[in-house]
């Protein structure tokens, strides 16, 4: 597969996109596991849901 | 589960738990067929081998709008129906429909350069989306400036809808003004104007981006359901340390 004169714009628009969609992948599941340890460690003070359920539990 | 038990955030997580595994996986298979088949596909008679950007370059611009107009309905749902989870909804999609803005736009100009001589012209579809991208940033920004997600939500939803006049603007630029940008090739009256060497590939791929988008959608949103329990419970402690 030869990408001719123009490879350098059609390896950057690649390369970008997966960067892109890595970087969104990354810091979503980051954000989940940081979400999940401050409603552990909420709950691990003693605060707990009015319906007693663990927030942190799904 | 019917929709209604949708409503409910603890229902909700559970079946984003249960769904977003096998959204993942398929999202996968899908990219990853959808990029082969953008690799085999023949070069263009007249843009050569740069007609590979077309097949990422469409399906962020398509999700540009898509998800402004997935908000847009979320909206809806924050303003007359007060539905629990809409303005999740909304506030999750921002930055993933931001992301896929600036990946149009970019993608775009990379295109662009060798076919048109240019990076960047200040034409009707380049400008137009460049608002687009700039109002899903000032949203993010409204949603961060204010602490409380109820009242940001109000505000949020106005602007959401008041930008979604921006999307038929997009959309018929090419027809209403003179642009560099070339019309509508497979969203057009009379079907599809590109060969089928490369529209089955746009098409795998433009389901393969709508179908990460939904799955970055659903873990977002399970995200910002997690955010306001915390606040929630954070406000709880405050209100017991305090009395």
């Amino acid at each position: 597969m030869s990408l001719g004169p123009y490879a350098s714009f059609i390896v950057t628009s690649y390369a970008l996109v997966t960067g892109v969609v890595l970087i969104l992948i990354v810091w979503i599941a980051i954000d989940y596991r940081r979400q999940k340890e401050r409603l552990r460690d909420l709950e691990a003070s003693g605060v707990v849901r009015r319906s007693g359920r663990s927030a942190a539990d799904i | 589960m019917t929709l209604i038990d949708l409503a409910n955030p603890t229902k909700f997580l559970s079946l984003t738990a249960r769904v977003l595994p096998w959204l993942a996986g398929a999202t996968a298979i899908l990219l990853l067929i959808g990029c082969y088949q953008s690799a085999m596909a023949p070069d263009d008679y007249q843009q050569g081998a740069t007609v590979k950007i077309m097949f990422i370059h469409v399906p962020n611009a398509w999700l540009s709008m898509f998800v402004w107009g997935v908000m847009s309905l979320a909206a809806l749902g924050t303003l007359v129906w007060r539905h629990p989870l809409a303005d999740v909804a909304a506030k999750a999609a921002a930055p993933i429909g931001a992301a896929f803005t600036f990946l149009a736009l970019v993608t775009g100009s990379l295109w662009g350069r060798p076919m048109w001589g240019t990076y960047w012209e200040w034409d009707a579809r380049l400008t137009s989306v460049l608002i687009l991208f700039l109002m899903y940033l000032g949203l993010i920004a409204l949603w961060r400036a204010v602490d409380d997600p109820s009242r940001a939500a109000r505000a949020a939803a106005i602007l959401t809808l008041v930008g979604a006049i921006n999307l038929p603007i997009i959309k018929f630029s090419v027809d209403w003004w003179n642009t560099l940008h070339q019309p509508a090739s497979v969203m057009r009256l009379g079907g599809p104007s590109l060969d089928r060497a490369f529209l089955i590939p746009l098409l795998v791929m433009a389901v393969a981006f709508s179908l990460l988008f939904v799955t970055l959608h659903l873990a977002a949103m399970r995200n910002e359901i997690l955010r306001r329990r915390v606040r929630a419970l954070q406000m709880m402690q405050a209100s017991q340390q305090a009395a």
